[in-house]
């Protein structure tokens, strides 16, 4: 052991800015979640500008691999956890994108009066940010009951994205006032669905990195996430 | 594994004296494929591949057991021809070493001394070989001066070339890059590309880079023994076994 001292640092290195990365866009939603439900423009604010931070952070996580597969030739599991990182801060970044859409729609809808409470859609929300945690601590520890957890739960928002859509739609038919609230919370709803879709993503390529095989473990959202 | 077996060992057992060298090795060597041999010095890579031409015969004290076939036939069997062995399972070393001769001379050799030029042009076959050993351009001018000017990277080209002379169908190569430049390097790669569409290749090394950019098959030896053998991408991406992955990972303390 200790062959590869620095190279296994800056691996290390490597997987603790991922995780990072992670906790920082999982606040981005967090906040821009709770700007839409409290109407808060300046949290809202906040989330765009938090933005760039995310990007930043992918450029240089991007940056770290390239440089680790140019000079250390990383192979086998190395190899794995570096192209895993690799996919999944673009996934990440997504997410990072969907929050500040969310934000977006925050403010927009700051000075109108909700016609409803935002059950469901807070209910998803909550399950897309478990997800996120969990899919992090399955990467650390390299959980696989975990990775199949986070899987199974994609379902659950899919289930709450349908029946969400199902309701805002009655509503809008019966009652074209409703229509413009209606809409936005149908593209809220709509943005989570998909984070949850990248979480996934990146669930299964923690899974790729601690066994080599690459599957869609949660076969199910395939057919329902189709544009 | 895809595809007809070039060359199979059975429960190879290879002692130096009493030393226990090659332990147990079963393994199946496809034909037309670039076959890698990696594992950290001493454990018995050059070993394993000489069991293929019977090189290993002449050194002190060498016993094996077990069975060496090539297309199915027993190599070790007493009706065998060692001098037609050596003729089809051709044999590059680490370093180059040309014949003190023109390059001409050098190539020319095999099929001079195999008759294998009666009723052809002994001409054509050195082209066709230094051709083939992707040498001819830098060479055609100046066929009669001395291998020996040559860089080292084209005098190991020219000793493929004069392996390749008398149209073996399997090419040895035991760490033939090693002496050389990047770039020659990364020429004797290419060209072995080339050649697998024709020959069985067989090469070890102990660069796993240079086993995982030539190879389609890699096989690990530790201790003597085949620890892991599987298509290249999967040695490299997801071995099965710890020990390959510590070695190729690096992390062998
Ligand atoms: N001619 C020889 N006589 C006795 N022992 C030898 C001879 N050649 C190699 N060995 C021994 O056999 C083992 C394998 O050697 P070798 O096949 O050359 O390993 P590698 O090519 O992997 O470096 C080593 O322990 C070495 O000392
Ligand atoms: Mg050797």
């Amino acid at each position: 052991m200790e062959v590869r001292r620095s190279f296994e640092i800056q691996l290390q290195n490597l997987q603790e800015n991922l995780i990072e990365m992670g906790h920082f866009v999982r606040r981005m939603l967090q906040k821009a979640m709770q700007a839409l439900v409290e109407q808060d423009t300046a949290l809202a604010e906040e989330v765009i500008a938090d933005d760039d931070v995310a990007d930043a952070m992918d450029i240089n996580i991007e940056t770290k691999c390239m440089r680790l597969i140019a000079l250390q030739q990383p192979m086998a599991k190395d190899l794995r956890v570096v192209g895993t990182v690799i996919k999944a801060i673009a996934d990440i970044e997504r997410i990072g994108d969907y929050s500040v859409d969310i934000a977006k729609i925050a403010i927009r809808l700051s000075e109108e009066k909700y016609f409803k409470p935002l059950e469901i859609i807070s209910k998803m929300a909550a399950t897309v940010d478990t997800m996120i945690d969990e899919t992090l601590k399955a990467f650390l520890e390299r959980d696989l009951p975990l990775v199949q957890k986070v899987c199974n739960e994609d379902d659950e928002v899919d289930h709450l994205y349908k029946n969400l859509f199902d309701e805002l739609l009655d509503y809008m038919r019966k009652d074209p006032e409703l229509v413009y609230q209606s809409t936005y919370f149908l593209f809220v709803a709509r943005y989570l669905e998909r984070c949850a879709d990248h979480i996934v993503n990146v669930a299964e390529r923690v899974h790729y990195m601690v066994t080599g095989q690459l599957l869609q473990l949660a076969p199910s959202h395939r057919s329902t996430s189709e544009e | 594994m895809e595809g007809p077996i070039k060359l199979e060992t059975q429960n190879v057992n290879f002692y130096f004296g009493d030393n226990l060298v090659l332990k147990n090795i079963s393994i199946r060597i496809p034909s037309n494929r670039i076959t890698a041999i990696i594992g950290p010095s001493g454990c018995g890579k050059s070993t394993f591949l000489r069991l293929f031409n019977r090189m290993n015969d002449v050194l002190e004290g060498a016993r094996v057991e077990g069975k060496v076939l090539i297309d199915g036939v027993d190599i070790y069997n007493s009706n065998i021809d060692v001098a037609m062995l050596r003729r089809k399972v051709g044999m590059v070393f680490q370093k180059p070493n040309p014949f003190p001769t023109s390059i001409f001379d050098n190539v020319a050799y095999g099929p001079r001394i195999h008759g294998l030029h009666k009723g052809k042009d002994l001409r054509e076959i050195v082209e066709n070989a230094l051709r083939q050993a992707a040498l001819w351009d830098e060479v055609k001018d100046k066929l009669h001066r001395s291998a020996l000017e040559l860089s080292g990277g084209q005098q190991q080209r020219l000793c493929i070339a004069r392996c390749l002379a008398v149209e073996p169908e399997v090419l040895l190569m035991d760490e033939p890059a090693s002496a050389l430049d990047p770039i020659s390097t990364l020429k004797i790669e290419e060209l072995m590309q080339g050649l697998k569409e024709r020959y069985t290749i067989v090469i070890v090394t102990h660069n796993m880079q240079e086993a995982a950019r030539v190879s389609d098959y890699t096989g690990f030896i530790y201790k003597g023994e085949l620890v892991e053998f599987a298509p290249t991408v999967d040695i490299f991406e997801h071995p099965q076994n710890k020990l390959t992955e510590d070695y190729i990972t690096g992390r062998f303390g």
